[in-house]
């Protein structure tokens, strides 16, 4: 039998932390191959833009620069990426039930070096949402935009993604084990829903009043402002402080969580 | 600390051979009111294998936490290899098994083993890791679908990646049966004849007296006891030296040293004695005893003496 040795004296510590690109690959795979977020992150927001833009009417009316088919498309893009980032930021915390991230601290990864590769997960993940729902857009016809539109609402839609990654942190550290998903699926729908993401919101209603306040309406109307050419103040003020919110919330439990691994 | 020095500059370094593999100097850990550990000195040198035994809370773990660097001392340092534990840790020089958890079911047992390989700057082949834990066969298997024992086999595969100095096991053999344990204990006797230093934490004295160079006992946080199996099982409650001697002089044997009781049987005397040799050499030597015997009580009596906890 022979087995290789490593002289100790010679011992290096690894570059970036740990940080390397099999890491990645492996964890990208494992959430490709996970059937169940696939199908609720990527075909059901594809699903929902058929069923909505799939019917009688063209769905042709004007908006911003767009019709209104290229507004549901931005709106579903986006639920299926925040649905998939939620899902990677829940993992942490499930990797942590599981004594994974024990595990991981008994190796030279550098923990800056973990989050950064769950939070470029989350982002290539929401990217591939994003592609998906845009693709069948596409395929479709009926959604119309300026091709820089189209690149530009994706991009935007992607940074937002972060803030959903940082709640599906935040809400696995709080809700043990699996059961984190089975509160953001839900939890996400109905907050899409408050935020105008499946239906617009009729300005200075009673729900309009609630729905500005919600997480999901102020990156909505980030993510559409490239086709809409609007974004009011308190948009901004929303998905910023919604961000801080629950990167704070994350970092808060993760903190708590360490002190004992 | 010229060892350090030679590490951090990758020269080969003499000084390997004579910094401790595990060094810890007046280590005290607080939790809030809690005193998880009250004041441990302990140096293991290379190549020792040694048994960390005590009861459930004697503060075994929070020892071994914090000689990974999981968990800081309140007073203290802790140092591995002349080190402070997370600068051996991101050398690959020390591992841990950890007895449940620490896998991910999701993955094949191969993407776990190469998971864990990518993180270490200098890694032995993923095959051969795989083929040393006998785990060749299972390589594209789920680790959901791994029995215990084979997830423990992995675990291993992935401890022994990076060739470490220092092997840390939690509670190594539960859920083997007697010939896995056998195996398992031939192999970690191997490494160690290389070089390797072993502590594992155990509830099986037996094992501990077996298997172990050394044994530590540890209780309500402190070391209690520190020596071979044998030294730890004299110490505790000594050896009975039973002989046949008609009308033995029990006062005469009291009077020895280390003698703690005298019974008379008959024509048989039983002397219990913290030193065994002086009263075989006082028996043989100044009367007309014989048929000597000598013998000790379990591991079990001493870690109950020891520890102070009736169970």
């Amino acid at each position: 039998m022979t087995t290789t040795t490593i002289d100790h004296a010679v011992r290096r510590v690894p570059a970036a932390g740990g940080f390397n690109r099999r890491v990645l690959r492996i964890e990208l795979l494992r959430m490709l191959r996970n059937r169940r977020t696939v199908v609720f992150t990527m075909v059901f927001p594809a699903g929902l833009y058929f069923a909505i833009t799939g019917s009688d009417t063209t769905w042709d009316a004007p908006v911003g620069s767009g019709n209104e088919a290229a507004y549901i498309l931005i709106s579903m893009a986006l639920y299926g990426a925040a649905l998939i980032a939620a899902a990677c930021g829940a993992m942490v915390a499930t990797e942590r039930a599981l004594g994974w991230s024990r595990q991981l601290r008994l190796t030279p990864l550098n923990p800056v070096a973990y989050v950064t590769m769950k939070a470029l997960v989350a982002l290539v993940m929401g990217a591939l949402a994003i592609a998906v729902v845009n693709a069948c857009g596409v395929l479709q016809g009926r959604a119309d935009m300026p091709g820089s539109v189209w690149i530009e609402a994706a991009g935007v839609t992607l940074c937002c993604t972060l803030t959903f990654a940082a709640l599906g942190v935040f809400i696995g550290y709080i809700v043990p084990g699996e059961n984190a998903m089975q509160l953001l699926g839900p939890g996400l729908a109905l907050l899409s829903f408050l935020g105008g993401v499946f239906w617009p919101l009729t300005e200075g209603s009673g729900l309009w009043h609630v729905a500005v306040l919600t997480p999901m309406y102020g990156v909505a109307e980030v993510a559409r402002s490239p086709l809409t050419h609007e974004l009011p103040w308190y948009a901004l003020v929303n998905a910023a402080g919604w961000l801080a919110v629950f990167v704070a919330g994350a970092a808060w439990r993760m903190s708590i969580d360490t002190a004992r691994v | 600390m010229t060892f350090t020095d030679t590490l951090t500059t990758a020269r080969p370094a003499t000084g390997t051979a004579h910094a401790p593999a595990v060094r810890l100097a007046g280590v005290t850990k607080h939790f809030g009111d809690v005193q998880a550990v009250r004041g441990i000195d302990l140096e293991l040198q290379q190549g020792e294998i040694v048994a960390f035994l005590g009861p459930n809370g004697a503060g075994k773990t929070t020892t071994i936490d914090m000689i990974l660097g999981l968990t800081r001392p309140t007073t203290g340092t802790a140092q591995v290899l002349g080190l402070e534990p997370r600068q051996a840790i991101a050398r690959g020089l020390v591992s841990a098994v950890m007895q449940t958890g620490g896998l991910l079911k999701d993955l094949t047992v191969r993407e776990t083993v190469a998971y864990t390989a990518s993180l270490f700057a200098d890694t032995r082949p993923v095959a051969e890791v795989l083929s040393d834990a006998g785990i060749t066969e299972l390589a594209d298997r789920k680790v959901a679908k791994c029995s215990g024992g084979e997830q423990q086999r992995l675990r291993f595969a992935m401890a022994l990646l990076s060739d470490p100095a220092l092997l840390l096991l939690d509670e190594p053999t539960t859920g083997m049966d007697v010939e896995g344990r056998r195996t398992f204990w031939s192999a970690i006797r191997r490494d160690a004849e290389h070089g390797r230093t072993v502590l594992f934490a155990t509830h099986y004295l037996e094992e501990a007296d077996q298997y172990a160079d050394r044994i530590v006992l540890i209780s309500h946080g402190r070391i209690v006891a520190d020596g071979t199996g044998s030294q730890i099982k004299a110490l505790a409650s000594g050896r009975t030296v039973r002989a046949t001697l008609p009308e033995a002089d029990t006062d005469a044997l009291t009077r020895l040293a280390g003698v703690t009781g005298v019974e008379v049987r008959g024509d048989s005397v039983l002397v219990h004695t913290r030193d065994s040799d002086a009263v075989a050499r006082h028996l043989l030597t100044h009367t007309p005893a014989r048929d000597l015997e000598i013998t000790s009580h379990g591991l079990e009596e001493a870690f109950i003496n020891l520890t102070g906890d009736a169970r």
